[in-house]
């Protein structure tokens, strides 16, 4: 333990976080679920051969890369991880949305981004009635971006 | 303490991945065994180019779109596969026109089969598919000079190739690929079994493993 904090204090020597045990635990927590959900989008277009359509790839683009930001910010701990990995997780969050709300139909058919080839709207998956691919994806980049804000709280509040 | 936390946390992800992966094809074989009988009604059509004899025990069938590499690639290995185990392996070709423009590449082989030259147009199609289809994209201006040896009556395919029985061919043929789940191309299926994945020793596996059961 006491080398880890060696560690932290090393690569941040200003900061002094009251808590790190806990921003350590949310950025951790933000890596899981980004790894969670990384290996479940692999799950689902390598072994179950759904294939992805444009919006999902967007979503990818933004959700791999968190794996290995969030997973290097870890060791030793930069709580300035929150500055790359919070723009990656807005953007995905957005993409997200903005398919749920395709799939719902609320956004109109005429700036439907896919017309051709694999079909944003057609959902080869729910869960429960509500779980869908897009959805299970906008939860996991809401949880990630609310971990890293709370993450920025916990820095700023010491 | 963090440290192993998050290895132990990475590996158990890995091994749900791993677990789920290795459940669920073992459930799909499950299943494609199953289905094998259903998938007969949709891969047997009295339409389909056919290759071997009718009596053959083993039926393969092949899904394919003339503008796919993959499935160029696959055409002398089948070949080879029907030849290695002559008489007792028959073949019908369904189109799966995937690729923008195939159709009509599929639409001018029917055509040519009104000739009589089916395979050798299909040989010179997949021969001279990397002139015909640049990107990806079947052009079929850049097709016509290919078929000028093959002792076609051109002027006839391009009056041909819009028949309504080809039409009602290629629109069977998508509708059973959509039934029987074919994505992607080449698909092959031996007795109604799919590939249990792709690759040319799983469909050699497959078509051995039948033609062992059947003789």
């Amino acid at each position: 333990m006491t080398l880890e904090y060696g560690y932290m204090n090393a690569s941040e020597p200003k900061e002094q976080d009251h808590s790190p045990e806990s921003a350590w635990t949310l950025a951790f927590l933000a890596w899981f679920i980004a790894s969670a959900s990384t290996l479940g989008a692999l799950f689902l277009s390598q072994v179950m051969d759904i294939a992805p359509c444009v919006l999902c790839w967007y979503q990818r683009i933004f959700m791999f890369p968190l794996v290995f930001i969030l997973g290097a910010g870890l060791f030793p701990f930069d709580a300035r991880l929150v500055r790359y990995a919070l723009p990656l997780t807005v953007v995905g969050w957005m993409i997200a949305l903005f398919h749920v709300l395709v799939v719902a139909g609320i956004v109109p058919e005429n700036i439907r981004p896919c017309a051709q080839g694999i079909p944003c709207k057609d959902q080869q998956i729910e869960w429960f009635g509500f779980l869908t691919i897009p959805s299970l994806s906008l939860i996991a980049f809401s949880l990630i971006g609310l971990l890293l804000l709370l993450l920025t709280y916990f820095k700023a509040s010491k | 303490m963090k440290k192993s936390v998050f290895i132990v946390s990475a590996v158990l992800l890995l091994l749900v991945f791993l677990l789920g992966t290795f459940l669920y094809k073992s459930e799909k074989l499950d299943q494609s065994a199953k289905a094998a009988e259903q998938n007969q009604t949709f891969l047997a059509r009295e339409h389909s180019p056919k290759l071997g004899p009718a009596e053959a025990k083993v039926h393969l069938v092949e899904f394919f779109d003339p503008a796919c590499g993959t499935c160029r690639d696959f055409y002398p290995l089948v070949k080879d596969l029907m030849k290695a185990n002559r008489d007792k392996i028959r073949m019908s070709l369904r189109y799966a026109p995937f690729h923008a423009g195939s159709d009509n590449v599929v639409k001018i082989i029917e055509a040519a089969r009104k000739q009589g030259k089916f395979w050798e147009t299909l040989e010179v199609v997949l021969a001279s598919q990397p002139r015909w289809a640049p990107n990806h994209r079947a052009e079929v201006e850049l097709l016509w000079p290919q078929l000028g040896n093959l002792g076609l009556d051109l002027e006839r395919i391009k009056r041909d190739m819009y028949a309504p029985e080809i039409e009602r061919v290629i629109a069977q043929d998508v509708a059973d690929a959509k039934a029987l789940n074919v994505t992607k191309t080449p698909e092959f299926f031996v007795n109604g079994r799919p590939l249990p994945s792709f690759g040319y020793d799983q469909l050699k596996n497959l078509v051995d493993d039948a033609v062992a059961k059947a003789y």
